[in-house]
């Protein structure tokens, strides 16, 4: 299997680890994203014929789904948690600061592929309300003041 | 039924595992590091900790824990010397640690300003019971009984605390007086709609099929909610141990967790408690040698709220977009696959270890008449102790922001609580008197939910809210049914208006009816209960309505197209602080000049008003009003 994302077979090592129950289709997708960052084309039509569903039917399912992206991401993921709790803190203001700060809106991805914007339903850590999160690492009460900090961005 | 004689070795095992675990360190130092702990800094305290004791060669163990919720106080540290009890510090950064380590390690003296109380039957001179606080006093902790009190990580804790010794019980009994026993509790699905789990789990089991299905909808989506994630972070085995005991009432051999992916720390904690649950015979292939057997796999949700819904949910276990269903047919008669199956929230299963412990009875003590039991809220927003309580069901609001959460912060006016996250519904201050069940949220236009509680005081704007909840439903639709898919849309174009100051009249008429279009027609319980946040901010804030549509005026000052921001000249002393941080460059003004603003060039941020130094207060934010300024600046002490 030859396409652009796939030139040392790592998309076909990920698929032989599945069965080719439709059941898989969403765990070969996160499989598949969390190895390369998104999902390409050549991926979904990999997968569809591994799965032996049609293009459109593994597209479909994975545009359902918000965690699923179609272009690259950048090596930092900042998320930004537009949760209740979070809202009635005041994250927006940490939102339009991270935007400014990286010249980029959520759903973007910095010209260099630094650094990619979203913003996220709700991360579940209301408490420390407003919440971003940075790759793996989650920053609790974040102010407009400590965004630059966060991102390194000194 | 089953010969479960081996439990009462592993049990024996478990316990002697657990003192020889408490006992193998003089001195245990047990961190809160769930989502919230480490969100606060629990990583960096550790390794503060851990460095700061082998500097000074100190003999103590590290030990991570979940959450008891007490989030407003993490990173927490407890200390647990041997034939002493636990003390408990909040608050700890890494630069207090060493404090902690002089004066009750190395020392015996466990004050400190850290020092929130101790925790066990057993007192200390001049210490507070942990419990005793205002916070924890009211609570009653059945789902989160071990929550930061167990390592998750270690089944053997879990066990020794009583686990697995209600599965024990349903082995040797009947499937039918395991479902009595259930329902005797009176327990009601806790993923919001609180159908009764008893009668729920009889349907499934007596639905014939080949194969019958289990499932923990741990699609936790709510914003706002984060009771299931601290559970299943913090006690993974009382949930598995609910699962098992279903499994054998219903006759169900295999099950699904179906967990958002955004929730990492969890499924890791569920694959460890699983690998563990094999090696007791506790998974598997006849189970404790009764003769039950279960199989069990983990499913990362992808991001989409409607798979909370069980049709949908369903839907996308299967592979598909996770479109809802219409019922019946019910899952418990054609469900996953066509096959019977039975969908119960995170928090329903953890109540079903401890009932079958404990008995229906024990827990049916709890609660009103047709609310029975505890449930657990996640306290945030505009709150003092924000963070996950479980508390008796027919409590009052009023109890639980002024009691437990310590009332609203900076002295600011209670305005309402959201219960039900954007199912819900706000409810007033006014009504505080209301209990937290079913019955009584219901009335006033909310619904129990899964336990989202966000307090909005004074600042927060009713309109605005109700904008928000909709642009979350609307994004969120499924898209399946026209009423939801549209009518979500519609409805966020009216309130986007409203907030935007470009609202006519006849908009909140046409909002009204949209909503009942909207909760009649939809497919599912989200379009049904999309209108929710709207009728119940109309219900009670209508006045906030009628000063946006006819005042052009927000008056909790938050809706940006509706506020403007004014430099007092008489208070401003001209330190350019606010101009320096203006984002727009909107500030004019120099040294010995008042600062005026730029009304066309403010983007409404509120940095100039947060900036201006205390001591001058200069920045006024009005709504529907205006101030009379120079438009130029003028030398400070002219105004």
């Amino acid at each position: 299997m030859s396409n652009e994302t796939d030139a040392n077979g790592r998309l076909d090592d990920i698929l032989a680890g599945y069965g080719i129950e439709r059941s898989n289709i969403i765990p070969i997708l996160q499989a598949v994203q969390a190895e390369f960052g998104y999902l390409s084309v050549g991926s979904i039509s990999a997968i569809a014929k591994y799965l032996r569903l049609s293009e459109s039917v593994v597209y479909g399912v994975s545009t359902f789904y918000a965690q699923f992206k179609f272009v690259p991401v950048g090596k930092r993921l900042i998320r930004v948690c537009r949760g209740t709790a979070c809202h009635v803190r005041g994250v927006s203001r940490v939102l339009d600061e991270t935007s400014k700060l990286l010249g980029i809106d959520p759903g973007e991805t910095t010209a260099d592929l630094e650094y990619s914007l979203e913003s996220i339903a709700c991360f579940g850590s209301c408490a420390l309300a407003p919440v971003m999160v940075v790759n793996e690492n989650v920053h609790g009460k974040v102010t407009p003041d400590r965004v630059k900090k966060i991102l390194g961005k000194d | 039924m089953g010969k479960t004689s081996d439990f009462k070795d592993i049990k024996e095992k478990a316990i002697k595992s657990y003192e020889s675990w408490r006992q193998s360190e003089p001195v245990r130092i047990i961190v809160g590091a769930g989502t919230c702990g480490r969100a606060a800094g629990a990583d960096a305290v550790i390794e503060a900790l851990k460095d700061e004791l082998e500097r000074r060669q100190i003999k103590a163990a590290v030990t991570r824990v979940g959450c008891i919720g007490l989030c407003y106080l993490e990173p927490l540290v407890d200390v647990v010397k041997q034939g002493k009890p636990r003390v408990c510090y909040g608050n700890v950064t890494p630069d207090k640690v060493s404090s902690i380590i002089d004066g009750y390690i190395v020392g015996d003296d466990p004050q400190s300003d850290m020092l929130l109380g101790s925790i066990g039957d057993e007192a200390i001179d001049g210490v507070p019971k942990l419990f005793d606080m205002p916070v924890l006093k009211p609570q009653v902790r059945i789902a989160t009984r071990n929550c930061g009190f167990v390592d998750p990580e270690d089944i053997n804790q879990y066990i020794a605390r009583g686990g697995y010794t209600g599965l024990d019980k349903a082995l040797k009994m009947t499937q039918e007086e395991v479902i009595e026993e259930v329902s005797k509790s009176g327990l009601r699905g806790r993923g919001g709609a609180g159908a009764p789990t008893g009668w729920k789990w009889n349907l499934c089991r007596q639905s014939s099929g080949d194969k019958k299905y289990i499932i923990c909808n741990a699609d936790e989506g709510d914003p706002g909610a984060f009771m299931d994630r601290s559970v299943l972070e913090s006690d993974p085995h009382t949930v598995l141990e609910g699962m098992l005991i279903g499994a054998y009432a219903m006759g169900a051999t295999d099950g699904y967790i179906y967990c958002r992916a955004e929730y990492p720390q969890a499924i890791k904690r569920l694959n460890q408690a699983m690998v563990q649950m094999e090696e007791y015979g506790l998974l598997g292939e006849n189970i404790l040698g009764s003769g039950l057997n279960f199989h069990l796999k983990i499913k990362e949700g992808a991001g989409a709220f409607v798979c909370g819904e069980e049709t949908a949910l369903m839907m996308s276990i299967e592979g598909n977009r996770g479109m809802p269903r219409p019922r019946p047919p019910f899952p418990a008669q054609s469900g996953l696959w066509g096959y019977p199956t039975n969908i119960n929230n995170v928090e329903t299963w953890a109540n079903v270890s401890a009932i079958m412990e404990k008995g229906g009875q024990w827990y049916a003590s709890y609660g009103t008449e047709k609310s029975k039991g505890t449930k657990t809220f996640a306290l945030a927003g505009k709150v003092n102790c924000t963070g996950l309580i479980e508390v008796p069901m027919g409590i009052s609001l009023h109890e639980i922001v002024y009691d437990i959460g310590g009332g609203i912060p900076d002295g600011k006016k209670f305005k309402a609580v959201q219960t039900g996250g954007p199912s819900g519904g706000f409810i007033p201050a006014n009504l505080d008197h209301l209990t937290a069940d079913y019955e009584s949220l219901a009335s006033a236009g909310s619904i129990m939910g899964s336990g989202a509680m966000v307090v909005m005081d004074e600042d927060t704007c009713a309109v605005d809210m109700a904008r928000y909840f909709l642009t979350f439903t609307q994004s969120e639709s499924c898209g399946k049914c026209v009423p939801c898919r549209v009518g979500t849309g519609e409805m966020l174009g009216i309130l986007e208006k409203l907030c935007a100051d470009e609202s006519k009249p006849e908009d909140i008429d046409r909002l009204m009816q949209l909503c009942t279009t909207v909760s009649r027609g939809s497919l599912c319980a989200l379009g049904g209960t999309a209108p929710n946040p709207v009728l119940t901010s109309l219900r009670y804030f209508k006045d906030e309505y009628d000063a946006h549509v006819n005042e052009h005026r927000c008056p909790s000052l938050m809706c940006k197209e509706l506020i403007s921001f004014y430099i007092d000249p008489a208070k401003c002393k001209a330190c350019m602080i606010c101009a320096r941080n203006c984002p727009s460059e909107a500030i004019k003004g120099g040294k010995k000049l008042i600062h005026v603003i730029d009304q066309d060039k403010c983007i409404r941020c509120g940095v100039c008003l947060e900036k201006c130094p205390a001591k001058f207060s200069a920045v006024i934010k009005l709504s529907g009003d205006k101030m009379d300024v120079p438009d130029e600046p003028i030398p400070v002490g002219e105004a």
